[in-house]
């Protein structure tokens, strides 16, 4: 099965990435832009996706810091 | 055998860039038309940059012998004795292309090609330089590529664990459209580490060891792939940028020097520009072999790779090496150990051909002399040209700034402004050998274990070369002589990366021969010879024409003891400052006539070098005597520049009196002229004095307070600058905008 | 005494940390892949990019067989250092608590810095004075120091705060200025700046990060004697 897992930093968190990004798209005339945030994706085949949730605590977020939050996708990539 | 209906077509040759002639010379040699695959080999190592076809005669005259080189041209490296049994290997390289591609990527895959070329011959790489060059940082390109390359180098350099010392970036309207990256690296091995590149014994095999390989940077190659696979959406899976891993190539530096540690090589070299083609031919070259190579070993990173992909593959991070039979397991044991892949892809032979297999089949065969050393070489038809070939820059200092602002504009200028900003994302100071950092003194100076230390120092104003191909490349390599001067080193050996324009045209054969004629000159004289370099031509904008003929030469020296490498910046109130030299200020291509808007003037003023050498040899000996606090030399922006920046440096001022009337422009020339052969130093009386017995010393005034005040007059308040510290460090830190 | 330093494929500072530490005892590499911590009574986890830190800095090397060794040996109350990358290991590890996040200046930066000691009482900091000034250089992309609210205030409250950059210094965005922090039990210590590379005053400009080596030797000299 294949499995998207998206990270990204907890709310109220310092996102400088997040904050380069939010000052440099009005700079190139994109309007209206808020609450920017970078983050990381990672996707996988894996066979049993109950093992999911583990991987994120354990080794692909640092949930100190890091929300994530796991897709499963339709058939194998 | 492909078929010969399959066989390319003159036509496929053109495309892949070989001329007519060398077709037909490449159908002799092979005693028949070449197949695809060995029309894809010789198209790469026929190519200018594999076989410096319009370069090789003129880098044969230059001077690359000396009594401390140990490795010269034609390795993957030079390397000098340094004393203690331990040589330092080093070379500039350019990568000037793919970073006007893509900078970051760019920049990193050439550090990463740089430091493979240092531990190729054996020695532990310490030290990266960068020079750099782009369009005026008021562009936004420019200041895409520029922090794109920085960042590029930043985090290669960082991750493999190798500082960065030094570098310099020149911002000038003719890099707009053809940035310069190159990249200069410095190893340190015991001399009898070191190892060669040429194969040697037929039965042994080759290793290829370091990352797969995949469809990076296949280049001008894949015109015979669309050929080949007919498909236009093939054109999609040929990356044309190569991405740099810092830590594969780390663990691939580890790997080769503990297996060269263990002696289980024959000879190393690295997979650079045209791949397994180049490295493998070249070894054989030198070591007068053949190799069979079995495309089918070579472990891949994408499936369905045809057999000419592989062989002409840039893919980074790749070692090949030659071992005996029975080393072969220890070899692969020792790539397992740090993770990289290493596989036996072939064997020397005693044939004198490449040969290329995939299992067991033939594919192509060549003269590994023919692939390697028969490449036609041209003849420049240089020309001086008749009319300016560059636009004046555009003028950037208000008409009628007083001496004061005129000061402060050209330390903020981008080409003098502090490179904080820019160094700052450098790990200057990993291997703990960093003994003077950017800023702190005129060369980077690294410790060496017996006490003594390494300095160097890289330059190239291209836009005096551009005034001026012969004096102005001779001034480069004084300015990089007098920086080591200036720590006390004296200079070993130099390497050289020559950026020019297509030198087809006469305008830029001239530039460079006469370049390459001043650089010879240069390094004879001042007993530095070249011991390796690189050349990178056909360096134009599409529509900006060609840019600014540049050398950049790399210096590296010696002094005997770390402790005393002087500073550059002013270190006690009260010591006395004089100005060492028979400097000979002139505004001709200066700064400040970059500032004013000047055209290029036709030519600079005569260089006497001999004199000029005999200024370094006194400032490096009262250096070495410990007897001064401070020496810098005078570059741009002129002796009122080089002042301020002593100031800043020391985070002390200066009291100055020029002490002599002159008529206006005497006066400018004097505070913001340039030449070569004049040092700021500073030190109490009486070392001044002894400096003063052996080179011509001019006293010029006092260190202390918190502000520069230069008088012009005889009156301590005629005609004076008077600019504070914090005044000069505003202007001096223009830069740190760019990267905010 | 002797200490033990880690390897990682990707280590950079790891024979500058053993240098460092020769100075003021026996000091020996120990590959990554090991278990055996060969004797050694106190570890180093140095800095670099331990396992290229493509994924988080930190967030791979402490699953490494020696790592699961240091953390037993943390167990046992044994000292153990993380400069920079070997911080954001021991975080990640969760000996130390907290996180290092990227810089707020986003970029990579070398800077010497000047520290203030916030604790001296520990095995760290022991041979500094309170409130001393210690000069070190920084070079680093991800040393913003987080813990949430809680955590700090009881890290204040336990003198976990060991180091803190001066005024002005912080240029990585760390909460309080936070530098240096250390465990609740005081045996883990893990700052961002790099005392193995303020030793000698010829290559470093100074020699301020030898006291920690120094301190870390009295610590272990004390408790044997």
């Amino acid at each position: 099965m294949r499995a998207r897992v998206l990270i990204r930093p907890k709310a109220g968190i310092l996102d400088p990435q997040g904050v380069a990004v939010e000052r440099a798209l009005p700079a190139l005339g994109f309007a209206g832009v808020a609450n920017v945030h970078v983050g990381r994706l990672v996707e996988l085949d894996i066979e049993d996706s109950a093992q999911l949730e583990s991987m994120c605590e354990k080794l692909l977020a640092n949930p100190l810091v890091e929300d994530y939050e796991v897709e499963l996708l339709q058939g194998s990539g | 055998m492909p078929e010969p209906a399959t066989l390319p077509t003159l036509e496929d040759a053109l495309a892949l860039g070989l001329r007519k002639t060398e077709y037909e010379l490449v159908c002799e040699k092979q005693g028949g038309p070449p197949n695809l695959l060995e029309l894809a080999m010789y198209s790469l190592l026929w190519s200018e940059h594999c076989a410096y076809k319009h370069s090789k005669k003129l880098l044969r005259t230059l001077p690359t012998e000396g009594p401390h080189v140990v490795m010269g041209p034609g390795e993957n490296a030079g390397a000098v004795d340094v004393g203690g049994g331990m040589v330092c290997a080093f070379k500039v390289e350019s990568h000037n292309h793919p970073s006007a591609v893509e900078p970051f990527q760019g920049a990193a895959t050439g550090v990463g090609g740089i430091l493979r070329d240092i531990f190729a011959i054996g020695a532990r790489p310490i030290a990266v330089l960068d020079s750099l060059r782009f369009g005026e940082p008021t562009g936004a390109r420019a200041r895409y590529l520029l922090e794109g390359a920085v960042s590029g180098i930043a985090h290669y350099g960082n991750s493999i664990g190798v500082p960065t010392i030094g570098g310099e970036v020149y911002f000038e309207a003719p890099y707009e459209q053809n940035c310069l990256v190159n990249a200069m690296a410095l190893g340190l091995a015991r001399r009898e580490q070191l190892v060669r590149s040429a194969a040697a014994g037929p039965g042994n095999l080759l290793v290829l060891f370091g990352a797969s390989t995949g469809r990076d940077g296949i280049g001008g190659a894949s015109v015979l792939a669309s050929a080949e696979l007919g498909g236009e959406g093939e054109q999609d899976k040929r990356p044309t940028v190569q991405v740099g891993d810092p830590f594969e190539e780390k663990k691939l530096l580890e790997c080769s020097l503990e297996l060269l540690e263990h002696g289980l090589i024959v000879s190393l070299q690295d997979l650079g520009a045209a791949g397994l083609t180049s490295s493998a031919s070249e070894m054989a070259s030198k070591g007068e072999v053949g190799i069979d190579i079995d495309v089918a070993r070579v472990p891949l990173r994408e499936p369905g790779m045809e057999p000419f992909e592989v062989m002409v593959s840039e893919s980074q991070e790749r070692m090949l090496c030659v071992v005996e039979p029975a080393s072969l397991a220890a070899v692969l044991a020792l790539c397992e150990k740090w993770e990289v892949n290493g596989a036996a892809i072939g064997t020397v032979t005693d044939s004198g051909q490449m040969r290329v297999l995939s299992g067991g089949e033939l594919l192509g065969s060549m003269p590994v002399r023919a692939l390697v050393d028969d490449c036609p070489l041209y003849d420049l038809e240089p020309q001086k040209p008749a009319q300016p070939i560059y636009e004046p820059p555009e003028a950037s200092l208000p008409a009628g700034a007083s001496a004061a602002e005129t000061l402060l504009g050209l330390l903020a200028s981008p080409n003098i402004a502090s490179r904080r900003p820019l160094f700052e994302h450098y790990d200057p100071i990993v291997q703990s050998r960093t003994v003077r950092r950017p800023e702190q003194a005129d060369a980077a100076v690294l410790a060496l274990p017996d006490g003594s230390a390494l300095a160097v120092s890289i330059d190239g104003n291209g836009r005096r070369v551009a005034a001026d191909p012969y004096r102005g490349t001779i001034a480069g390599v004084l300015e990089c002589a007098a920086n080591l001067a200036c720590v006390g080193a004296e200079p070993l050996g130099t390497t050289n990366n020559l950026n020019f324009g297509n030198p087809e045209k006469p305008h830029i054969a001239w530039q460079l021969s006469e370049s390459v004629r001043g650089l010879g000159d240069a390094c004879r004289a001042l007993q530095a010879p070249i011991v390796g370099g690189n050349v990178s031509l056909y360096n134009e904008g599409a529509t900006s024409g060609p840019i600014y003929p540049t050398p950049v030469i790399g210096m590296v020296g010696r002094l005997p003891d770390a402790r005393l490498a002087a500073g550059l910046g002013f270190a006690r109130s009260g010591d006395e400052i004089a100005l060492v030299g028979a400097f000979a200020p002139s505004l001709a291509a200066s700064e400040l006539a970059k500032l004013r808007g000047e055209a290029l003037p036709d030519g600079l003023p005569e260089i006497d070098i001999a004199t000029v050498r005999a200024a370094q040899l006194a400032v490096r000996d009262a250096v070495r005597s410990g007897e001064l606090a401070s020496a810098h030399d005078i570059a741009e922006g002129g002796l009122a520049v080089a002042l301020a920046e002593c100031c800043l440096a020391g985070g002390l001022g200066a009291e100055i009196i020029l002490g002599e009337e002159r008529a206006e422009a005497d006066r400018e020339s004097q505070l913001f002229g340039e030449g070569s052969g004049g040092f700021v130093v500073s030190g109490e009386s009486r070392a001044l004095q002894r400096l003063g017995e052996s080179v011509a010393v001019r006293r010029l005034g006092v260190v202390g307070a918190q502000a520069l005040r230069i008088g012009m007059g005889a009156e301590a308040d005629d005609e004076a600058i008077e600019v504070s510290l914090a005044e000069l460090a505003g202007a001096h830190a223009a830069l740190a905008e760019l990267f905010s | 005494m002797k200490f033990g330093v880690l390897q990682f494929p990707g280590s950079c500072d790891e024979v500058d940390a053993l240098s460092a530490a020769r100075r003021v005892g026996d000091a020996e590499l120990i590959w990554h892949g090991e278990r055996d911590l060969g004797g050694a009574e106190a570890i180093i986890v140095p800095g670099g990019f331990s396992y290229g830190d493509y994924l988080r800095a930190g967030a791979i090397a402490r699953f490494s067989p020696a790592m699961e060794s240091v953390i037993e040996f943390a167990g046992n109350g044994g000292l153990v250092l993380g400069i920079c990358n070997g911080f954001q290991v021991l975080c990640e590890a969760h000996l130390l608590p907290g996180a290092l996040l990227p810089n707020t200046n986003r970029h990579f930066t070398f800077r010497q810095l000047e520290l203030e000691v916030l604790y001296s009482g520990g095995p760290f900091t022991g041979a500094c004075a309170l409130g001393e000034r210690l000069s070190i250089p920084a070079k680093h992309a991800w040393g913003r120091y987080y813990a949430d609210p809680e955590t700090l205030a009881a890290m204040d409250r336990g003198g976990q705060l060991v180091l803190r950059y001066a005024p002005g210094e912080n240029f990585n965005g760390s909460l309080h200025d936070i530098a240096g922090v250390c465990n609740e039990r005081g045996n883990v210590f893990g700052l961002m700046p790099h005392p193995e590379h303020a030793v000698d005053e010829l290559i470093g400009g100074s020699a301020d990060g030898l006291k920690i080596f120094e301190s870390m030797r009295m610590s272990v000299e004390g408790a044997r004697a």
